[in-house]
């Protein structure tokens, strides 16, 4: 059991990396803040895995039972999701705010018009 | 058996995020975005986050994609060919490079699931052992979210507060002064989605009732205000995308939801400032009542109404802004 001890991490460090990848490889900024998303799910896997204990049961405290899996974990996720999903609101508010000024939300293209003559 | 599940939802993910990279074209990579929502709801469940699960899979399945989807109706779906060469292998490089690092890093972690992990043994426990009697209600999450951690969560509904009026600021046409009020009052005369209205009239009612039983049984099962505002949220996107705009702006104005995304921050602030008044440190709410118990319920019920209010009619104000976007189509 002791390359399985280890699965979540590395599958985290995987995800983190595959959308590190999409961040600096794919020129379209909707496809960025997907990457960016995925970073961001990997960074919650870790958190949650962490905090996760073999056998612990969800932190409602319940009579009989001994073993809980850490709550703090939980509750710094939990609120760090929808804060993630009201920054990524932002982000593709921007996106569209690029649209509408540069009529293209690719990277290059944007930073070809953006260069001086 | 649970050790099979997390492998399987595991390598799921990493297929879905694989395939994200290879895909081109932003529809398939939003609906890939869902299916990643989805699967790592499933996989919190089985960590035994299952108040974590619940916001994932408002969030990460439903509103986010959702938010994508209303970006790419104004911009397009096309998404141009990856560039090739050097800035392939250079990224390629370095994304192997920082993901070698890390998997050495990972070495050092203590074992998966180990109950004496230093995460484990640090603070954990008191909150464990302590917060029945300190606070009286069973879900430790609400406990320390609502009552030790108070000032953080204030921080993160501060955090959500400013980015919806960022939007509404970023998404705002001139002459509507920065409000997310509604630009095309018509209604969309396209043919409507007759089975998916029928579907939704009985879904809708029970989606909010959901949203309302998350909010004030969060302390005795898994939920509270973060859970509930975005599930009554999506109910109304849900209502709004069935129904057109103009329809739902008619049931909750946007100008009321902008009043109540503040409302909730307020109401939030006054109680750590009440028990300031009554001589205790902010958000300490043991003051409130007279049994310290009692006061404690009372104060996390407040602020979880609080920031249920405030992610609700942010997350609505935030789509308002985005729906606005679109202008009335030819049919």
């Amino acid at each position: 059991m002791d390359v399985f001890s280890y699965f979540n991490y590395w599958v985290v460090v995987v995800l983190m990396m595959l959308g590190f990848f999409i961040v600096i490889a794919r020129g379209n900024l909707v496809k960025k803040l997907i990457g960016l998303n995925i970073f961001q799910t990997s960074v919650f896997i870790l958190y949650i895995s962490i905090g996760n204990v073999s056998g612990g049961a969800a932190p409602i405290l319940e009579e009989g039972v001994a073993l809980y899996s850490n709550p703090l974990p939980h509750v710094l996720i939990l609120t760090a999701i929808v804060v993630g999903i009201a920054t990524t609101a932002v982000g593709l508010a921007l996106v569209v705010r690029i649209h509408a000024a540069y009529d293209s939300v690719e990277e290059s293209e944007i930073l070809a018009q953006d260069e001086p003559c | 058996m649970e050790v099979l599940i997390d492998i399987v939802l595991l390598s799921l993910l990493v297929a879905t995020a694989v395939a994200l990279v290879m895909v081109r074209g932003l529809i398939a990579s939003i609906m890939l975005t869902s299916v990643y929502g989805l699967l790592s709801a499933s996989f919190f469940v089985t960590m035994g986050a299952v108040d974590v699960a619940f916001t994932e899979a408002a969030v990460g399945a439903g509103v986010s994609p959702l938010l994508l989807l209303f970006t790419v109706a104004v911009i397009g779906r096309k998404e141009r060919a990856p560039e090739g060469g050097a800035v392939l292998v250079k990224s390629l490089l370095l994304v192997v490079v920082t993901g070698a690092l890390l998997i050495v890093g990972t070495l050092d972690m203590p074992p998966f699931g180990s109950p004496d992990a230093p995460a484990q043994t640090h603070v954990a426990p008191y909150y464990l052992q302590q917060s029945g009697a300190e606070i009286g209600i069973p879900n430790v999450v609400t406990s320390v979210l609502a009552s030790y951690r108070a000032y953080d969560t204030l921080g993160e509904v501060l955090v959500i507060f400013t980015a919806g009026v960022a939007v509404i600021l970023i998404l705002a046409s001139s002459s509507h002064r920065g409000s997310a009020r509604l630009r095309n009052a018509t209604v969309p005369d396209g043919s409507p989605h007759t089975i998916l209205q029928v579907v939704g009239k009985i879904l809708i009612p029970f989606i909010l009732l959901f949203a309302f039983y998350v909010q004030f049984h969060g302390e005795y099962g898994p939920g509270g205000g973060f859970q509930a505002g975005v599930i009554f949220a999506s109910g109304v996107i849900l209502y709004g995308l069935l129904f057109g705009l103009p329809t739902v702006c008619r049931v909750l104005p946007p100008p009321v939801m902008e009043v109540l995304a503040a409302l909730g921050v307020l109401i939030f602030g006054l109680t750590g400032v009440m028990s300031l008044l009554n001589g205790a440190p902010f958000l300490d709410y043991s003051v409130l009542a007279d049994d310290p118990v009692t006061a404690q319920h009372i104060g996390i019920m407040v602020i979880e109404l609080g920031v249920g209010i405030t992610v609700a009619s942010v997350i609505t104000a935030i789509y308002y802004a985005f729906a606005n976007q679109l202008e009335p189509g030819p049919n």
